[in-house]
C-alpha cells in the first residue's frame, strides 16, 4: 500500500456549535490545540466535565418533536457518581479554611456515593477517612470505600440514613478534635460545587438552549446549586426537584423530604416544581434504559429520568437536562435486580406502550 | 401465633412511632395481614398488588431472609422475630 502524505481528517462540523443562546459565541478549539483525554496531574483533576448524551431511543414516539432530553452521564467521573464534585469542593473549601489539615481525619455520614468520593480523594489528598453508613447498603460500596483505604462505622440499618447521621454526630462529640466533618446535608460547598461546574458545563453543553433542569434530591445539592447557576443565566429556566413517592421506598440515594431530616443546603422555595416517582417504575425505568440507550444506570437516574420524561410529555417544546448520578454497576448485588429474570423483551414493549396510553 | 415484628422508620407513623409491635399469624403473609388490621396502610407498603413482597423491601424471619426461605408464605413460629427492613439506606 503506498503511503501518502495525508493531513488529519477533518473533524464533521458540530452543526450546534458556534452560536450559544445568550448571544455569546463559543470557541471551537482546532484540532491541533485538542488534547488527548486522560491526562492529569491527580485524581482531583478528573472531576467533573462528564458528557451530556441525548437520549432518543427510549424517548422516541413517546415526547413532542419540538422536546429534547439530555442526560449528564456523571458516572464518568473517577469516583464513579456525582458526588466526586461536592466532596472535592468540601475539601477544598476545608484545606482553604484550614479546618482540613494534617492530623485530621475525615469523617461523614453516607449510603454510597459521597463514601466513595470522600475514600478516594481522602486517599490522594493523604488524609484518613471514615465513613458511617447503613449496615444495609449494597456490598459494592463497602469493599470500594474498603479498598480506597476508608474505615466504616455501620449504623442500625432499620434507622436509614438518619440513623448515620446521629451515630456521626456522636462520634463528632465524643473527639471533636480529632474529626473534619464536611457535612454534606449542610455544606453550601455542596451546592458551590454545581454553581461552579455542572451548572457551567450544561449551560454550555446544551449551547445555552437548557429550559428544564430536572435531578432528583439526596441532599438537594445538585438541583440547588445547577438551578442557580442556570437561572443566574436565563431566569425563565424552571428547575424541578425528584423525590421518592413515599418514606416507604426503594430509591438509594434519594430523600423523602416530608418524612427526613431536612438537609440545611436544601430550600425547596427555589424550585419550580418537585415530581414524586415510585420504586418500581424507577427500576423499570433502569431496565429499559440499559435495552434501548445502551446504558446500565442506578436507581436514582431511573427515576430522573422519569420525571423528564412526565416534563416532557407537559409541554410542546424545551431542552430537558437531566442528571444520572451513577452508573449501575454498584448495584447488581441489590434489590434493584430482583424479579429481573421475569423482564424480557416483552416486559419493556409493555412498559414503552404504557407510557404511549398515559 | 404471637411474634414481634420490627418496623423501620419510614413504616412507624404507621405505628404512632413504636419500632416494635405484636402481631399474630402463622405465615408471613398472615403477619402482614394481621399488621395491616392493627395499623392500616402498612400491607401497600410491603406488597405489591399481585400481593408479593415489593423488591425493594427485605423481611427478614429469626435473622434470614424470607425470600431465601419460601418468601410470602414461610411459616412462622410463636415467639419468632420478623423485622422489616428497607432494601436502601436513602441520602447518598
Amino acid at each position: 500500500m503506498a503511503t501518502t502524505s495525508q493531513s488529519f481528517p477533518r473533524l464533521p462540523a458540530d452543526a450546534d456549535a458556534g452560536a450559544l443562546a445568550d448571544g455569546t459565541s463559543e470557541r471551537v478549539a482546532p484540532l491541533s490545540e485538542i488534547v488527548p483525554v486522560g491526562r492529569a496531574q491527580g485524581v482531583l483533576d478528573l472531576v467533573g466535565n462528564t458528557p451530556l448524551l441525548e437520549i432518543t431511543r427510549l424517548t422516541a414516539g413517546l415526547i413532542p418533536a419540538g422536546v429534547r432530553i439530555f442526560a449528564k452521564l456523571e458516572g464518568f467521573n473517577p469516583g464513579g457518581s456525582v458526588k466526586d464534585r461536592p466532596a472535592k469542593k468540601m475539601l477544598e473549601v476545608g484545606i482553604a479554611e484550614g479546618k482540613l489539615k494534617p492530623g485530621k481525619v475525615i469523617l461523614d455520614s453516607t449510603s454510597g456515593n459521597t463514601g466513595i468520593a470522600l475514600a478516594m480523594l481522602g486517599a490522594t489528598l493523604g488524609y484518613p477517612v471514615e465513613l458511617v453508613m447503613p449496615s444495609n447498603v449494597s456490598r459494592e460500596r463497602k469493599k470500594i470505600v474498603e479498598a480506597y483505604g476508608a474505615k466504616i462505622h455501620f449504623s442500625d440499618p432499620m434507622e436509614g440514613s438518619d440513623g448515620a447521621i446521629v451515630m456521626c454526630r456522636k462520634l463528632i462529640e465524643d473527639h471533636p478534635a480529632r474529626y473534619f466533618k464536611p457535612d454534606q446535608y449542610n455544606n453550601e460547598a455542596n451546592a458551590l460545587a454545581h454553581f461552579e461546574t455542572t451548572g457551567p458545563e450544561i449551560w454550555l453543553q446544551s449551547r445555552g438552549n437548557v429550559t428544564h433542569f430536572v435531578a432528583a434530591i439526596g441532599t438537594g445539592g445538585t438541583v440547588m446549586g445547577t438551578g442557580r447557576f442556570l437561572k443566574s443565566k436565563n431566569s425563565a429556566i424552571k428547575v424541578i426537584a425528584v423525590e421518592p413517592d413515599d418514606a416507604m421506598h426503594g430509591l438509594e440515594g434519594l430523600k423523602h423530604m416530608a418524612s427526613s431530616i431536612v438537609p440545611g443546603i436544601y430550600h425547596e422555595k427555589e424550585l419550580d416544581d418537585k415530581i414524586q416517582v415510585g420504586t418500581e417504575e424507577a427500576y423499570e425505568m433502569v431496565y429499559a434504559l440499559g435495552q434501548t440507550e445502551g446504558i446500565l444506570v442506578g436507581q436514582s437516574s431511573g427515576a430522573a429520568m422519569i420525571a423528564a420524561l412526565k416534563v416532557a410529555r407537559s409541554i410542546r417544546e424545551g431542552t430537558i437536562v437531566t442528571v444520572f448520578a451513577d452508573f449501575g454497576d454498584k448495584y447488581l448485588s441489590t434489590n434493584l435486580w430482583i424479579g429481573w429474570q421475569e423482564w424480557r423483551r416483552e416486559r419493556l414493549q409493555q412498559v414503552i406502550a404504557k407510557w404511549k396510553n398515559k | 401465633m404471637a411474634v414481634r415484628v420490627r418496623v423501620p422508620t419510614p413504616l412507624r407513623r404507621f405505628t404512632a412511632g413504636v419500632d416494635e409491635v405484636p402481631a399474630d399469624g402463622a405465615s408471613i403473609k398472615a403477619v402482614i395481614e394481621d399488621l395491616e388490621r392493627r395499623h392500616p396502610g402498612m400491607r401497600e407498603r410491603l406488597l405489591d398488588e399481585k400481593g408479593d413482597i415489593r423488591r425493594f423491601v427485605n423481611i427478614y424471619l429469626n435473622g434470614d431472609d424470607v425470600r431465601f426461605l419460601d418468601a410470602i408464605n414461610s411459616k412462622v413460629k410463636d415467639g419468632d422475630d420478623i423485622s422489616i427492613v428497607p432494601a436502601i439506606a436513602g441520602g447518598r
